[in-house]
């Protein structure tokens, strides 16, 4: 589904001592299918952005279109549970969310409410635990009797098991361990592309960004504050220091070596072993030329 | 719901109710709750609701913002009101209302009720809004020491509350937020039959309560890794002292008190 905001803005309390702007005209489009990283600082309005795109909160000022789907000021979105159930939400450390008494069950939840029959979600169910890597064994067990990256995994296939048209994923690998964290987000892009859908990731994590997104956007205290593709965004350093962000590994090893060795390497989303390759390359031409 | 409500919440600003003693703040306010049932004519109440006024005044906490956080607590005032209209006997009929006698009486004791109620809320919750959970802990502590004499563990219970207090913003947030996973699961918390509203609390409940309990075991361990050992010998870093300020408080407060008993019959 096609995502744009429209000088989107939102304000926590408004008229209170409290009153705190969050959000401030901001303006984007997402074109179907993208996979968008929005990166920025703790408190410049990540978290508000995406409780818009299934309508948990509703701009104080300014419009957002989903696919058919309208959300604009004092105005009640009628249709908000098909909304819902077509943008499925991975909060931050969504394994708080689980409460049922089996894994089958809470993985069931979801789809449930929306009206999916028994038998359709018992046919997801497999697909679903498979996805995240969870072995078929557990699904009668409590989910509260599992390790915390276990339930992370499981509350994860319950926002799967809506199978939902848009992902929105809230640093969904937060506190896991690296491995775990790069299943999850190697699992996300496999789905990602294999269901065409469209992704949006909300993370602190630059190499994330870089790895898995098409589309970068930047938030700084509530405002849009850069947008593009990865390897236009991330090759811009004193901008990005601006707003305590760093540049992501390799593109910073790109730029040492450029400097320290005055020749031209391009970063065009290049795996480390690409890399390594190409500079291979570039030094043997550079002995030749030299010999 | 949380940004509704302002019972309980702490509005810090530069003003002299801030810098009171919160016990001299408690003292005045239980003060004023007792005395407040001494007033019986409409003078001696006037006289209290501007001494009211006068301290919301002086928190420098727009007056607006109070009163649209009382705004839960209006129907109760006007339930009482209503309630007492057609309850009370006293005085001449005034008029009938679907066949019901109003006696003169009544509206005059549902107002002075009413306002009574609305006083007492008021007041109370300036306490709250002018003063941080912290303050009033300590302040109970120090105030409840004499009872330490008959074993009464006044430490421990100070500690409770100021746990408890504690952790009503962050159980506020937690609800909050999981409250806004589950609509995002499908979860339908505002609308449909009372039935399935009520079967809709289940999933905001059993991950609450889960929380909490990790949280309170999380704390004790904190606590206990810490060395807390409970309130013998411990010390404080901010210690409570009755300076001039409070003792002008309580001097104006004394006249409050002596024009109320001048004003009443």
């Amino acid at each position: 589904m096609d995502i744009s905001f429209k000088q989107v803005s939102y304000i926590y309390q408004p008229n209170s001592p409290f009153e705190h702007q969050a959000l401030k005209e901001i303006d984007f489009s997402i074109k179907s299918g993208t996979f968008v990283a929005i990166v920025g600082h703790t408190g410049s309005g990540k978290s508000t952005l995406i409780q818009h795109l299934n309508g948990l909160i509703r701009p104080t000022k300014g419009e957002i279109n989903i696919g058919d789907f309208t959300l604009k000021a004092n105005e009640k979105t009628a249709n908000i549970k098909d909304l819902r159930r077509q943008v499925g939400v991975v909060f931050q450390y969504p394994e708080h969310q689980l409460f049922e008494e089996t894994i089958e069950k809470d993985i069931g939840f979801g789809p449930k409410n929306f009206g999916v029959s028994d038998e359709e979600i018992k046919q997801r169910i497999p697909q679903v635990l498979e996805a995240v890597n969870l072995s078929p064994e557990l699904l009668s067990r409590s989910p509260f009797d599992l390790s915390g990256g276990q339930m992370r995994r499981v509350a994860i296939a319950g926002v799967l098991a809506m199978e939902p048209r848009v992902l929105v994923l809230d640093e969904p690998t937060a506190g896991l361990d690296p491995k775990g964290q790069q299943e999850i987000m190697d699992m996300f892009k496999e789905l990602h592309t294999r269901k065409q859908l469209t992704t949006i990731l909300v993370t602190h994590s630059m190499e994330d960004a870089l790895k898995y997104a098409d589309y970068v956007i930047i938030l700084d205290h509530g405002q849009k504050y850069m947008e593009g593709t990865p390897a236009e965004v991330f090759v811009q350093k004193e901008a990005l220091q601006r707003v305590q962000l760093d540049m992501p590994e390799i593109i910073q090893f790109i730029q040492s070596f450029e400097q320290r060795f005055g020749l031209t390497l391009r970063y065009k989303g290049q795996s480390i072993e690409g890399l390594a390759q190409e500079i291979n390359q570039l030094l043997k031409e550079e002995v030749r030329a030299d010999g | 719901m949380a940004n509704s409500l302002i019972i309980g919440q702490y509005v810090p600003t530069d003003s002299l109710v801030h810098r009171l003693d919160p016990r001299t703040k408690i003292i005045i306010i239980f003060l004023f709750v007792i005395f407040i049932f001494f007033a019986n004519n409409a003078l001696s109440y006037g006289w209290l609701a501007l001494f009211a006024v006068a301290s919301a005044l002086a928190t420098k906490i727009k007056l607006k913002f109070i009163a649209r956080g009382l705004t839960p607590v209006w129907f109760l005032i006007i339930f009482t009101f209503i309630l007492h209209l057609f309850v009370t006997r006293e005085g001449p009929v005034l008029f009938e209302i679907i066949g019901l006698p109003i006696y003169s009486g009544a509206i005059i004791q549902g107002f002075a009720i009413s306002l009574r109620f609305f006083l007492l809320i008021l007041v109370t919750s300036l306490m709250t809004l002018t003063t941080t959970p912290i303050e009033i802990t300590d302040a109970i502590e120090s105030l409840l020491h004499p009872l330490k004499k008959i074993k009464f563990p006044v430490h421990e219970l100070a500690l409770m509350m100021s746990i408890s207090l504690r952790f009503i913003p962050t159980l506020m947030q937690e609800t909050e937020k999981i409250s806004k996973a589950q609509a995002s699961r499908g979860v339908d918390f505002k609308t449909g039959p009372i039935k399935d509203r009520i079967h809709a609390v289940v999933p905001l409940l059993v991950p609450l309560f889960v929380s909490a309990f990790k949280r309170a075991e999380e704390l004790a361990m904190a606590m206990e890794a810490r060395g807390y050992q409970g309130g013998e010998g411990r010390t404080k870093l901010r210690e409570l002292t009755i300076a001039k300020l409070d003792w002008i408080a309580f001097l104006s407060f004394s006249c409050v008190l002596i024009g109320l008993f001048l004003l009443r019959q």
